[in-house]
């Protein structure tokens, strides 16, 4: 805290910074993980539409990304999750029209990472 | 016509109104439906949040999720502060100490808004402030352990209407809020889902540019309280509206419109399977609960497409 001011100075109301929870990472809960296939995606945003945690990033891509069936998608398109807020839910690997996502135990994707 | 990529432009990214982490349980729909109405306001937007799911989540000392002005309330005020945002932003234009203009969010879980927040919210819709009241609907306070609230359905088991030997859960249906709040003559009402993001995004956008108050009610299931796996949100949700258990309609200037009509109407058993506070209904001997809610369901849906037919204005 700051040093005490007297009531005349204290500004009505109170002000705190925004969005700070970003510095928050909830990504610890999981214990799914989902593993994105960019070759299976369509880039329909059902699964951005539908994430409670805003953990699927987007872009804006004018050359556009390849994905299913070797398709180029221009436009908006997703990238891969930010394993840092994503809790693992599954609900976009539940929801996925084309199966591009796929949840595997959190120790397995650890151990896979570790071989590589 | 919206479209999803429009729609994941604004919630993603660093100027989305909402932001990455808050502690929503995993899985829970709120996060969905909250940045998505955000999404639909083409203007500044003030959210007053009264006690519930999505305050207690969003802002855990020292954190905040919000990246917009936010106001906590007490549970019952929600709408009686954003009254009276509203009209001091008013004054405050009045005497050009204000530019622009704002939309105003009052959001309130189902226990907010059907039981503690109802009289705030009649009284400021009879006053016809111009803000959205967004209500998510988990059907129960769930944030403290699943108790009973006006809201919650039929049949269903809470710690407050435990089903056992002689109770089967909760024996009332739950009140009718659109109906309720279409009484006061508003100009816009509508009901929505978890699942239909483009459907949510309408209606919000309806709602914020609404001349007067407008009210949304959204279904939330709630993984944590009605027990199913957390990856089921949406399509419990589904499971809703292709029961007919939750109609998405809305209410323009009195006009009753449904949006989706189900060709196959799938039988109640189909939601309420798999959920911890209708398991004692699948016991033997409790089959009349099931044949009674079907019953209620299909009537109220009858009742519904007539009114919408009729073109009566409520």
């Amino acid at each position: 805290m700051s040093e005490r001011k007297t009531w005349q100075e204290v500004e009505l109301g109170i002000e705190l910074p925004a969005a700070t929870s970003l510095a928050y990472k909830t990504g610890g809960w999981r214990v799914l993980r989902p593993i994105f296939d960019p070759s299976a995606c369509t880039h329909c945003m059902i699964c951005v539409g539908y994430c409670p945690d805003m953990a699927i990033p987007v872009a804006t891509s004018e050359a556009g990304v390849a994905g299913k069936g070797g398709r180029v998608f221009k436009g908006v398109v997703r990238v891969a999750t930010n394993l840092d807020y994503c809790k693992g839910c599954g609900i976009c690997a539940h929801e996925c029209p084309s199966k591009a996502i796929t949840m595997i135990r959190e120790e397995e994707a650890e151990q896979a990472s570790c071989k590589l | 016509m919206p479209t999803l990529q429009e729609i994941a432009l604004k919630t993603s990214g660093a100027d989305a109104r909402i932001v990455s982490g808050h502690r929503m349980c995993s899985g829970c729909g709120i996060g969905s439906i909250i940045k998505t109405v955000l999404a639909a306001s083409d203007k500044p937007v003030i959210v007053i949040s009264a006690t519930g799911c999505l305050e207690v989540v969003t802002t855990i000392y020292p954190f905040t999720a919000w990246n917009t002005p936010w106001m906590h309330v007490t549970f019952e005020n929600a709408a009686s502060v954003a009254a009276g945002v509203e009209a001091a932003y008013k004054a405050l234009k009045r005497r050009g100490k204000i530019e622009g203009d704002v939309n105003i969010l009052a959001v309130a879980g189902d226990g907010g808004t059907y039981d503690i927040g109802f009289q705030a919210l009649s009284g400021a819709l009879e006053r016809r402030h111009k803000f959205m009241y967004l209500a998510y609907d988990n059907e129960g306070y769930m944030n403290t352990g699943n108790q009973r609230s006006g809201a919650t359905p039929f049949g269903a088991s809470t710690t407050t209407v435990p089903a056992g030997k002689i109770s089967l859960g909760k024996p009332q249906w739950r009140k009718n809020l659109v109906e309720i709040v279409a009484a006061h003559r508003i100009p816009y009402v509508a009901q929505a889902a978890v699942n239909n993001t483009i459907d949510l995004y309408k209606k919000a956008q309806k709602g914020f540019n609404a001349d007067g108050p407008a009210v949304l009610v959204v279904l939330q299931p709630c993984t944590s309280n009605w027990s199913f796996d957390s990856s089921l949100t949406i399509q419990y949700s589904k499971l809703a509206i292709e029961t007919n258990f939750w109609p998405l309609y809305e209410i323009e200037n009195g006009v009753v419109h449904v949006n989706t009509k189900p060709s196959n109407r799938k039988p109640i058993e189909d939601f309420l399977k798999g959920q911890s506070r209708f398991r004692h209904l699948f016991k033997p001997g409790n089959e009349h609960v099931i044949v009674e809610m079907q019953k209620m369901i299909d009537d109220e849906w009858a009742r519904l497409l007539k009114l919408e037919e009729s073109g009566i204005q409520l």
